[in-house]
């Protein structure tokens, strides 16, 4: 198998498996953050504004680790420094 | 939407007019873009104030906007907003004008650049010492890089890097995908569903801006406020104290 073949396919199932398994973890804090943040708004709906702001940006700091996830295999198949050093060589 | 074809990951790429080593690409022209819109729009709405029971409805909009602003900082920061208004106020209505506009057919946010979130990051990252310096003085805000022990240290350092590439990459990454997402979904199925995940795209980005925002403002609430807490500390511990001698 040549280079090109060998490093695109490597890059389409590392960049799946990047994504994939990047979510899980977050997707699993974001659900427990948001029950347990409606469930303190059912236990005071008086601090609904305060609990809302906190569960946003502590929302947002967990999905930046799925962000991160994402950004890398956005790199991987879009921006591949091996892959485009690879067709340069092949291309000349 | 148009202008950047599925391959192209950042505006940076999209290059609208080139000179030898010169060159204008999109994020440059679109930040621009709203640089000249908001300064153009806040300069007509504000040309004819009143302070009456009369206002035009623009200056409505305006007020609505900026004492939202200052409530929801001394809200995150427990005091008057003064000048952390100015900073944080800033940031928000950029990526916030710049992430709505991307309705406009053709307009790419410069958020949606790495280069620019860097820049807004580099700017928090260089706003909070200065914030911090001018309210509790340079060896007061070095100290806290030594709190709890000296061992802690290289920890606050690193902490203080990689919350501002955080910071960049959070915002880059939410706007990049939502752009993505609604191009990849414009070539598989382009009859109904770009269109919701663009709305989507609509609400990451309001939230994005908001996050951003109170980000900044909890950062450099946090360099500003240790001392007051202390001193608070402290005066609630000799409270005690004479308490206990009395």
């Amino acid at each position: 198998m040549d280079s090109v073949s060998l490093i695109g396919m490597a890059s389409v199932i590392t960049a799946g498996l990047t994504i994939g398994i990047g979510a899980i973890g977050p997707a699993l804090g974001e659900g427990r953050a948001v029950a347990q943040g409606l469930a303190s708004i059912a236990q005071q709906p008086d601090e609904t504004n305060t609990i809302t702001r906190t569960l946003f940006v502590g929302l947002a700091m967990i999905e930046s680790t799925a962000i991160y996830a994402f950004v890398v295999s956005m790199i991987i198949l879009f921006a591949n420094p091996f892959w485009d050093h690879v067709i340069s060589k092949a291309g000349g | 939407m148009d202008i950047m074809t599925l391959k192209q990951i950042s505006p940076d790429q999209v290059i609208f007019w080139q000179w030898g080593p010169v060159y204008l690409n999109a994020t440059i022209v679109f930040t621009w873009g709203v640089m000249v819109l908001m300064v153009l729009g806040s300069w007509l709405v504000t040309r004819r104030l009143s302070s009456g029971t009369e206002i035009s409805r623009w200056q409505n909009l305006l007020e609505v906007i900026v004492s939202y602003m200052q409530q929801e900082i001394r809200q995150i920061s427990q005091k008057e907003a003064g000048s952390h208004l100015y900073f944080v106020g800033t940031l928000f209505l950029f990526i916030f004008v710049s992430n709505l506009l991307t309705i406009f057919p053709g307009f790419v946010a410069p958020t949606a650049s790495l280069s620019t979130t860097a820049g807004l990051a580099i700017c928090v990252f260089v706003a909070v010492p200065v914030y911090g310096i001018v309210s509790r003085g340079v060896l007061g805000y070095l100290k806290q890089y030594i709190k709890p022990t000296v061992f802690m240290l290289p920890f606050n350092v690193m902490g203080e890097l990689s919350r501002t590439l955080a910071l960049a990459v959070r915002l880059f990454g939410n706007i990049m995908s939502g752009m993505k997402v609604a191009a990849i979904l414009l070539a598989l199925a382009p009859l109904f569903f770009p269109i919701v995940m663009h709305a989507l795209g609509l609400l990451t980005g309001v939230i994005q801006a908001y996050i951003f925002a109170v980000l900044a403002m909890v950062y450099i609430a946090s360099a500003t406020r240790a001392q007051q807490e202390r001193a608070e500390k402290e005066e609630k511990g000799n409270g005690k104290e004479k308490g206990e001698v009395s």
